[in-house]
């Protein structure tokens, strides 16, 4: 297997667009999928209007592969909790492939689990897998920060103010990541631009984020984001305060008929398709699956009344620049303390792995991770 | 269970035997009355599923395969009761004073938390007993200090100890979300903010030939010394009398106030003993999965046990196979995971309610016996 | 921004979330205040909030009406009220366990119905502006009120005065503080009880259909933070007084604006701490104003929370 022994790293650089790395483990007990059992975890109800309902739906592609049986369980809890469902959905109904839909399954649990069960393939919804890790798991992912970072683009032009809300559940790297996309895509348009945060502390507490939203409109933002479980708080209250907003997860259009810019969604249906496909041909399923517009992993939600000519020819315009590939962190970009992060001219390509464990806010993003 | 009078040394062998017969009859009342309430509570769980054109029988014939009639099965049951034992154990010491105690869940999470964090600066250099020996004193000594405040605050300032320990409950998540996601996150992994790892070589492992850590045993062991305490020494004699009632154990000159506190801290060092094993033995370091709700299950489990720390085992044992066979419902029944709360509740109510039949029925009654 | 200018902002999102957040605790207290008059405690109330959140929701949704939605949550409110009530009345039956129980039982019913009515936007409460005569937003957002919350004062003000003036606030209140006196008046204790805990269930169901309804006015498993139990505390400190209900609600609101309010103008070290704020702030009133040798002042003497 040694020609499959380069890093992540090495990899997503050499192929810019992020191609998956393909399994080198004999799948022929996946190879007939007539006789084959899936089983999905899910971190919360799987009708949130937000990430879990998001993964259900994709997964959905799978019931329609002749022969396999889906199996998946709701609100199970990131504790041994979920290994244990896991092992379950192994022991009990027989599930030869499990997707873990939420990230903090993958260490200890799934990594445990795939230790145990070699024979039984995991696959994990986070950019987290590495060719250390066992070769039957694996992650699946799409990189949501290059639809924040359109919608950047079209929010940095439809503000007055210059001032951008972003309410954030809370501050880990892939919120960290978003947020700083978007706010590179709004000064990309606007160098005035400002991106004010406040993290709620959870991923979900409506009333804190009603207030966390109504906070920054009276601060000033007229245009508001958010990254949380369920973003229809934060959209309906900017819609009640006549602002502009931006979505998050899933199509929000219909719940701000006014000041819908566009949004942020994953496309989770085509890794699913295209790992359905894989199944009904009998081919492995890759270890590493990640991208991003290129290969149609996240999109925007279609425009909004809230979206300008100017805003929607912008935001179309940088999509397609980073469907081929332009970097969106072109330096010079400080760090919120002020040491540098990209020197003038340096860029950092859109799958760079160091991206993946964001630890920082950018210079020009008001409110602090601590 | 009921309490064994003193025999007197002679007693003729048909008094002695007549004697034991009627403590059978009095404590069968103790195992009848349970059964009758689990019989009501799932008959009108039955009804509840009919009503919603599911089948009682996949039910029951799922709850028993997802939790009991494999050898996994058993396992993952077991694995659920662990932290439940303790958790329960937080509610019970506390009830004999009649004190209710509902954030035991706060003390996990901060027991917990102390034990990742003073691991921090040992994990470098100490080896793995005595690492875990101090984790384990930490999570003690914090969830003990914690509940022990409410008891306090209780005794010393009359604050409501059920309401007070909620709160702490929510100031203890902030206290954990505080340092996890600031001075203490372990800056190799953003995404999951998270102290460092006590290290994979230091965890507590499984009972050989099992899946289950030895978090269970301690939990067996320490319902029985706890029963113990509560039922055969003085401690325990005075924290009854004092729960049956306050004033009249004052009056006595028992020291209340001291029972009240240092009945609230072992609770607490119950639940942060939970916090210790759910570090030690599974996340390997603290964050927020800590707060999994088994302080708030465990409540549940105490009040079925009545309190009393020998029957919280079993009753753990079959909440962790609810909670095990949870899933298995859901995948095959397509039914929500909002189902096992609605069991669990209504098991909750009957079993509250059951309470009322206690000593009413004299088929229980000692010959002569009156109501 | 200057510190005066970012002190006002904190200042109006305070009052602004005191209105916006205080209506749930305002109703959840008062019918707990009016169960805890009649000498029990119902600790149920979550669940009550929690299954009113969603049945206002769905029937708002099925109806296109939320103002049925909201009387629909008052009725399931009452009828778990009515549970509390007859249950509480067996003997040797705890209240406090009874309530923990059926906080239980309500989450659990409100998550199983409720997972049809995530998704749908149901009509929602309308507000009255009482800010019209000011050019400031942030003013005129904060004088959106719903009626409700009127409502609400209007019902703190009106038991204020029932308990104090009327023949069944002297009931209710005879019944709360002994429940021998009131038998030697000849009252039927449990029925009291029953109906006050019916009528605190229904408020309760109120304040609940107020969240899913209005502010923040969607229905999701999340959606109470534990309200229905702040509310019981709030209670305590409230002195069992419906006028300082209203104003310890009033506060726990500005409470909760606190944290995004400080973050909005760029103070966010402790954010975890200034979001516990409505918890901190009860604890630390609850220890100052109890004490351990008299029983508060307009305890009901019957109530086992403060025996």
């Amino acid at each position: 297997m040694s020609k499959f022994e380069i890093s992540r790293r090495s990899l997503l650089q050499s192929s810019a667009l992020g191609l998956a790395t393909l399994s080198t483990m004999d799948m022929s007990r996946l190879a007939h999928a007539s006789n084959l059992t899936v089983g999905i975890v899910y971190v919360g109800p799987r009708d949130d209007f937000g990430w879990n309902q998001a993964h259900a739906v994709g997964a959905a592609a799978l019931k329609d592969v002749p022969g396999v049986t889906v199996v998946e369980e709701e609100n199970v809890p990131e504790t041994i909790a979920v290994q244990k469902s896991m092992e379950s959905m192994i022991n009990l109904d027989g599930a030869q492939l499990i997707f873990a839909t939420s990230f903090g399954y993958y260490k200890p649990f799934v990594l445990d689990v795939a230790a145990k069960y070699p024979d039984v393939e995991f696959r994990h919804a986070a950019p987290l897998w590495t060719d250390s890790d066992p070769k039957n798991a694996g992650s699946y992912f799409g990189y949501l920060d290059q639809a924040h970072y359109v919608d950047g683009v079209a929010a940095g032009l439809s503000t007055n103010s210059n001032k951008l809300g972003f309410v954030a559940a809370k501050p880990i790297g892939t919120v960290l990541r978003n947020i700083n996309s978007f706010l590179l895509g709004a000064r990309k348009v606007n160098p005035e631009a400002t991106v004010q945060v406040i993290f709620t502390g959870e991923w979900s507490m409506p009333v804190r984020e009603a207030e966390a939203a109504n906070a920054l409109v009276d601060a000033g933002c007229d245009v508001l984001t958010c990254h949380v479980d369920g973003p229809k708080v934060v959209i309906e209250t900017a819609e009640s305060r006549g602002n502009k907003c931006c979505g998050h997860n899933a199509s929000q259009a219909p719940l701000a008929p006014n000041g819908f810019i566009t949004g942020a969604e994953y496309k989770w249906e085509t890794i699913y398709k295209g790992f359905a496909a894989n199944l009904a041909e009998g081919q492995a399923l890759p270890n590493f699956t990640g991208a991003g517009f290129d290969k149609d992993f996240v999109r925007n939600t279609p425009y909004g009344a809230g979206a300008s000519e100017a805003a929607i020819a912008a935001a179309d315009a940088a999509r397609a620049d980073v469907t081929t590939g332009k970097p969106i962190f072109v330096g010079p970009i400080n760090k919120q303390d002020g040491t540098p992060l990209l020197a003038a001219g340096a860029s950092l390509d859109n799958y760079e792995p160091s991206l993946d464990q964001t630890d920082y806010l950018i210079e020009g993003v008001v409110g602090s991770i601590t | 269970m009921a309490e064994t009078t003193d025999t007197p040394g002679l007693m003729f062998r048909a008094e002695l035997l007549s004697e034991v017969r009627d403590q059978l009859r009095r404590s069968s009342e103790y195992i009848v009355i349970p059964i009758l309430a689990l019989l009501v509570s799932g008959l009108l769980f039955s009804l509840f599923l009919l009503t919603l054109g599911k089948s009682p029988t996949d039910f029951l014939s799922l709850v028993w395969r997802g939790g009991f009639g494999t050898s996994f099965s058993w396992q993952n049951t077991l694995v659920r009761a662990t932290p439940l034992i303790f958790t329960a154990l937080c509610v019970a010491i506390p009830a004999r004073l009649g004190l209710v105690i509902i954030g035991g869940e706060g003390a996990l999470v901060l027991g917990g938390f102390a034990s990742a964090a003073i691991a921090i600066p040992m994990v470098s250099w100490a080896p793995t007993y005595l690492l875990l020996g101090v984790m384990a004193f930490a999570g003690i000594l914090v969830g003990g200090l914690w509940i022990g405040a409410v008891g306090a605050l209780r005794h010393y300032r009359g604050v409501n100890e059920t309401i007070a320990s909620l709160l702490m409950f929510y100031i203890a998540v902030s206290i954990l979300n505080f340092f996890v996601e600031g001075a203490l996150r372990d800056p190799s992994d953003p995404n999951k903010p998270s102290t460092m790892p006590i290290g994979s070589d230091n965890m507590i492992g499984v009972i050989p030939g099992t899946d289950v850590h030895w978090g269970l045993i301690v939990g067996i062991a320490l319902c029985g010394i706890l029963f113990l305490l509560m039922n055969r020494t003085t401690f325990g004699f005075a924290a009854q009398i004092a729960g049956g009632n306050i004033r009249a154990a004052q009056a006595q000159g028992l020291p209340v106030g001291k029972l009240m506190v240092i009945s609230c801290a072992i609770a607490g060092a119950c639940a942060g003993l939970a916090g210790f094993f759910e570090v030690a033995a599974i996340h390997g370091k603290a964050n927020a999965s800590l707060i999994a709700g088994y302080g708030f299950t465990g409540i549940l489990v105490s009040f079925l046990a009545r309190h009393n720390p020998l029957v919280i085992i079993p009753v753990a044992i079959f909440l962790g196979g609810l909670a095990a066979s949870g899933g298995l419902i859901q995948r095959r029944m397509d039914l929500p995971d909002a189902t096992v709360l609605v069991l669990q509740g209504l098991l909750f109510i009957v079993i509250l309610v059951s309470e009322t039949f206690y000593g009413r029925f004299s088929i229980f009654r000692s010959k002569g016996e009156t109501a | 921004m200057s510190d005066d200018a970012g002190l006002t902002t904190v200042l109006l999102a305070m009052f602004a979330g005191a209105i916006r957040v205080s209506t749930p605790f305002l109703f959840v207290s008062l019918g707990e205040m009016l169960t805890e008059k009649s000498g029990r405690i119902n600790l149920g109330l979550e669940g009550t909030l929690v299954f009113g959140a969603m049945s206002g929701y769905a029937i708002s949704y099925h109806t296109g009406s939320p103002w049925l939605g909201v009387i629909v949550a008052g009725i399931c409110g009452s009828l778990f009220g009515a549970l509390h009530g007859y249950l509480c009345k067996l003997p040797k039956v705890n209240d406090i366990a009874i309530g923990i129980s059926l906080m239980l039982f309500g989450t659990g019913l409100a998550f199983f119905f409720g997972k049809a009515y995530i998704q749908p936007s149901a009509p929602r409460l309308p507000s009255i502006s009482f800010g019209v005569w000011s050019d400031h937003p942030a003013v005129r957002q904060a004088l959106e009120i719903n009626p409700l919350f009127l409502l609400g004062l209007a019902l703190a003000v009106f038991l204020w005065w029932a308990l104090k003036n009327t023949r069944y606030g002297l009931i209710i209140r005879t019944t709360g503080d002994s429940a021998p006196a009131a038998l030697a008046l000849g009252i039927n204790v449990n029925q009291v009880r029953l109906l006050s805990t019916m009528a605190g269930g229904f408020f309760a169901g109120i304040g609940g259909s107020f969240l899913s309804l209005y502010y923040p006015g969607s229905w999701t498993e999340g959606l109470s933070s534990g309200q229905g139990l702040l509310a019981v505390a709030l209670v305590i400190f409230a002195r069992w007084n419906p006028i300082y209900c209203f104003w310890a609600a009033l506060l726990f609101g500005a409470a909760g604006a606190l944290g995004p309010a400080l973050q909005s103008i760029g103070i966010s070290r402790g954010y975890h701490f200034f979001n516990a704020a409505p918890y901190i702030l009860t604890l630390f009133i609850m220890i100052v104003s109890t004490s351990p040798r008299r029983s508060l002042k307009g305890a009901p003497g019957e109530l086992s929370i403060t025996k």
